[in-house]
């Protein structure tokens, strides 16, 4: 046991401050702005359900980097929830297989009002390698209504966050 | 137990099995030569097609997968085994009207799932196959339609919204508090979808029952009329934590089909790469098993190096999970001096991270109680179902492509594969903590080695009808591919195998007379692929 506290110990923070776009103060002003929002309109805690509907699983990796200690997008008061009943947000990576469309559909009406969709990755944004076919309805956005786009194959997990911070700073 | 060499054998496994067929009186003619090389071929009628998957059993071969064709006038069926290193592909022609021939499933397991993967998809039907039940099909497309017949076009018909595959006939339990417990596909948390219909009594599985195909993108059907760099970016995707792994064995199989030689250098850096991406997933799923029976310190211990090799990977080739680095007849990055520096040194590091994190993860008793004897397949169990990779390996299946099926640069390497008996959760962590260590050395030892000289031999376009069959060891274990070409060296039928279809059966199996609640941490200990079996 005692190994494991000197690790832990040794190992420290890691937690990186968030190196985003050119002009740090804009990203910074951002990052408050949404800290507001998710305090303000949120009570502190923003709920993301995750939905993989057709993708390679390539994005889910780097949606899972989202919680590792670098990343660590809980500071933000962003956490991930098992239920789409529990939800404000839903993480869709794509592109939508036919075979799940009925299932995205479900999960987005059982995620309570107000909701926001996001689309993660280029499948998932515009259908991206595998586009629409007879197996495929391509981008999420042709299956239900999406807020906002996060292209990239898949996108870093600081595209990620960057998406994150822009949604709400023009709440709809 | 680690073993370093393949059994010694002084006769050849294809030999023996074509002295069964003549005493079978199977008629049969080897094609010479083959054009699936190193595999061989052989050509048979279809009507011994069941035969034949008998006497391939009572041979001890491994049934590695199926394949069909539609060559217009008619269908081609292949089958691929395995034994000692050496491939066998058997093909027959089926008439292009009502396709039938008999089953390999009551020989082997594994043919089970991959021939109803083909009945959907061609409409093959095999006679004496046990389970009627529909697979890779779900809504998307009627019973009567085959979207990988070539007059099926890769549009397709579909409706204006595809139904719910709510009337599958999932195997019921009956009896006092007997229940079952339907679980996704949309699962609860960050991960693939998928169904698992449990039969439980208490806490304890009776039976589980896997529902796949909820992600079929249509792989095979969108690959064709691609060009080589064209099927690469779709290769890579077939499952996006094994893009090198699926990425390399569709450039071997255009390559072999094309006749191109890549020159060592390309060999090696894509040996680098596919250890890169070993290392990285091991390095993940062992945090992951770690949080599944809720020692967080272990998840994000193991989060934090992972993070860290990513990052290298982005700043020496660009792309954090190795996407698209390989092109037809070599590579797409080079490795100069300083990078393979750097590379040197973070191995090293990981390797001494590692060895801080080894007496803590084994003295902690709470990994040893949830893992211990959890999720058991019996030896004898994983060679039924020719289970591959760490699945295989935790459960005494030594075959691990890159030793016996060498090819480069493995053929110039010591390949060493560790194996284990107990088959349990804590069997298949260690084997994958073993193996990453393995992937370590040889990431080392092929820096040492790097020859110099150019990264792609020029490409050139294949013959029409041109085919090629390549095997290589991804971190899930084998991974089969098979390519022909058609006309203007454009793709006419792209096949792969991912480790996943072989594996998922497993977990069917290993979870049975376990509690509800371990069944995350056996998932997570099969790890199979929802996308790479779905294509």
């Amino acid at each position: 046991m005692l190994r494991l506290y000197g690790k832990i110990f040794r190992t420290g923070m890691l937690t990186e401050r968030v190196p985003t776009v050119p002009r740090e103060e804009a990203v910074e002003r951002e990052g408050a702005r949404l800290k507001a929002v998710i305090d303000k309109r949120f009570r502190g805690s923003l709920a993301i359900r995750q939905v993989d509907a057709g993708s390679c699983n390539g994005c889910e990796l780097e949606i899972h980097a989202l919680n590792n200690v670098y990343y660590n997008v809980e500071r933000f008061g962003v956490h991930f929830v098992a239920s789409p009943r529990h939800a404000d947000i839903l993480l869709v990576t794509g592109p939508v297989s036919r075979h799940m469309e009925a299932a995205l559909k479900r999960t987005y009406e059982a995620t309570p009002d107000p909701k926001w969709v996001i689309a993660v990755g280029d499948c998932g944004v515009c259908g991206g390698e595998f586009g629409v076919s007879y197996a495929s309805c391509g981008a999420v956005s042709e299956v239900i209504p999406v807020d906002l786009a996060i292209p990239g194959c898949p996108p870093t997990p600081l595209d990620l966050l960057r998406g994150l911070l822009s949604l709400f700073v023009n709440p709809k | 137990m680690e073993n370093t060499q393949p059994p010694a054998e002084t006769v050849d496994p294809n030999q023996m099995f074509r002295v069964a067929l003549v005493s079978a009186d199977i008629e049969a003619l080897s094609v010479l030569p083959s054009p699936l090389a190193p595999a061989d071929l052989i050509e048979v009628k279809k009507n011994d097609w069941g035969r034949l998957g008998q006497l391939a059993s009572a041979q001890n071969w491994r049934w590695a997968g199926a394949w069909a064709e539609d060559l217009g006038t008619e269908f081609s069926m292949c089958a691929c085994l395995q034994k000692q290193g050496r491939y066998l592909i058997l093909r027959t022609d089926l008439p292009a009207d009502n396709p039938a021939l008999p089953s390999h499933a009551p020989y082997y397991w594994t043919a089970d799932r991959m021939e109803r993967h083909i009945r959907d998809l061609f409409g093959i039907r095999f006679t004496d196959h046990p389970d009627p039940k529909r697979w890779t099909r779900h809504k998307a497309w009627g019973e009567t339609a085959y979207p990988l017949r070539k007059d099926f076009p890769a549009q397709g018909h579909p409706a204006p919204e595809t139904p719910p595959d709510n009337d599958y006939p999932f195997l019921k339990a009956q009896g006092a508090s007997v229940y079952e417990i339907p679980v996704g596909p949309v699962h609860a948390g960050i991960i693939e979808p998928g169904h698992f219909r449990f039969q439980a009594v208490g806490e304890t599985v009776l039976h589980l029952e896997e529902r796949l195909g909820y992600v079929h993108k249509g792989i095979e059907k969108i690959a064709e009329g691609r060009d080589p760099v064209g099927l690469l970016k779709l290769a890579g995707r077939v499952s996006g934590d094994t893009t090198v792994g699926h990425a390399w064995a569709a450039c071997m199989a255009m390559e072999r089909a094309a006749g191109v030689e890549i020159p060592l250098r390309a060999a090696y850096i894509r040996g680098i790469l596919a250890e890169r991406e070993r290392v990285i997933n091991h390095v993940w799923d062992l945090g992951a098993l770690c949080n599944d029976v809720g020692f967080a310190a272990g998840y994000y211990q193991f989060g934090r190096l992972r993070e860290l090799w990513l990052r290298e990977n982005r700043a020496l080739f660009g792309h954090r999970l190795l996407m698209d680095k390989l092109v037809p007849g070599g590579v797409a990055a080079d490795i100069p001096p300083e990078a393979a520096g750097r590379m040197r040194d973070s191995t090293v590091s990981l390797r001494r991270e590692l060895d801080e994190l080894l007496p803590i993860l084994d003295a902690n008793s709470s990994l040893e109680d949830r893992f211990l004897t959890t999720g058991v397949l019996s030896c004898e169990l994983a060679s039924a179902l020719g289970a591959l990779g760490f699945v295989g390996r935790a459960s005494g299946q030594t075959f691990d492509a890159r030793r016996d099926a060498p090819y480069s640069p493995y053929d110039r390497l010591k390949v060493r594969v560790p194996v284990e008996t107990q088959g349990d959760v804590a069997s298949r962590f260690w084997v994958r903590y073993k193996e990453l260590r393995a992937a370590l050395r040889l990431i080392e030892q092929m820096l040492a080695e790097l020859p110099s000289g150019k990264l792609a031999a020029e490409w050139q376009t294949p013959a029409e009808d041109a085919e090629g069959f390549a095997a290589v060891e991804g971190w899930r274990g084998e991974i089969l591919c098979y390519v022909r070409f058609g006309a203007e060296g454009r793709i006419s039928r792209y096949w792969p195998r991912d480790p996943s279809i072989i594996n998922w059966p497993a977990l069917e199996k290993l979870v049975m007379g376990n509690i509800v609640p371990d069944f995350p941490v056996c998932n997570k200990s099969v790890n199979g692929s929802y996308s790479g079996h779905d294509l």
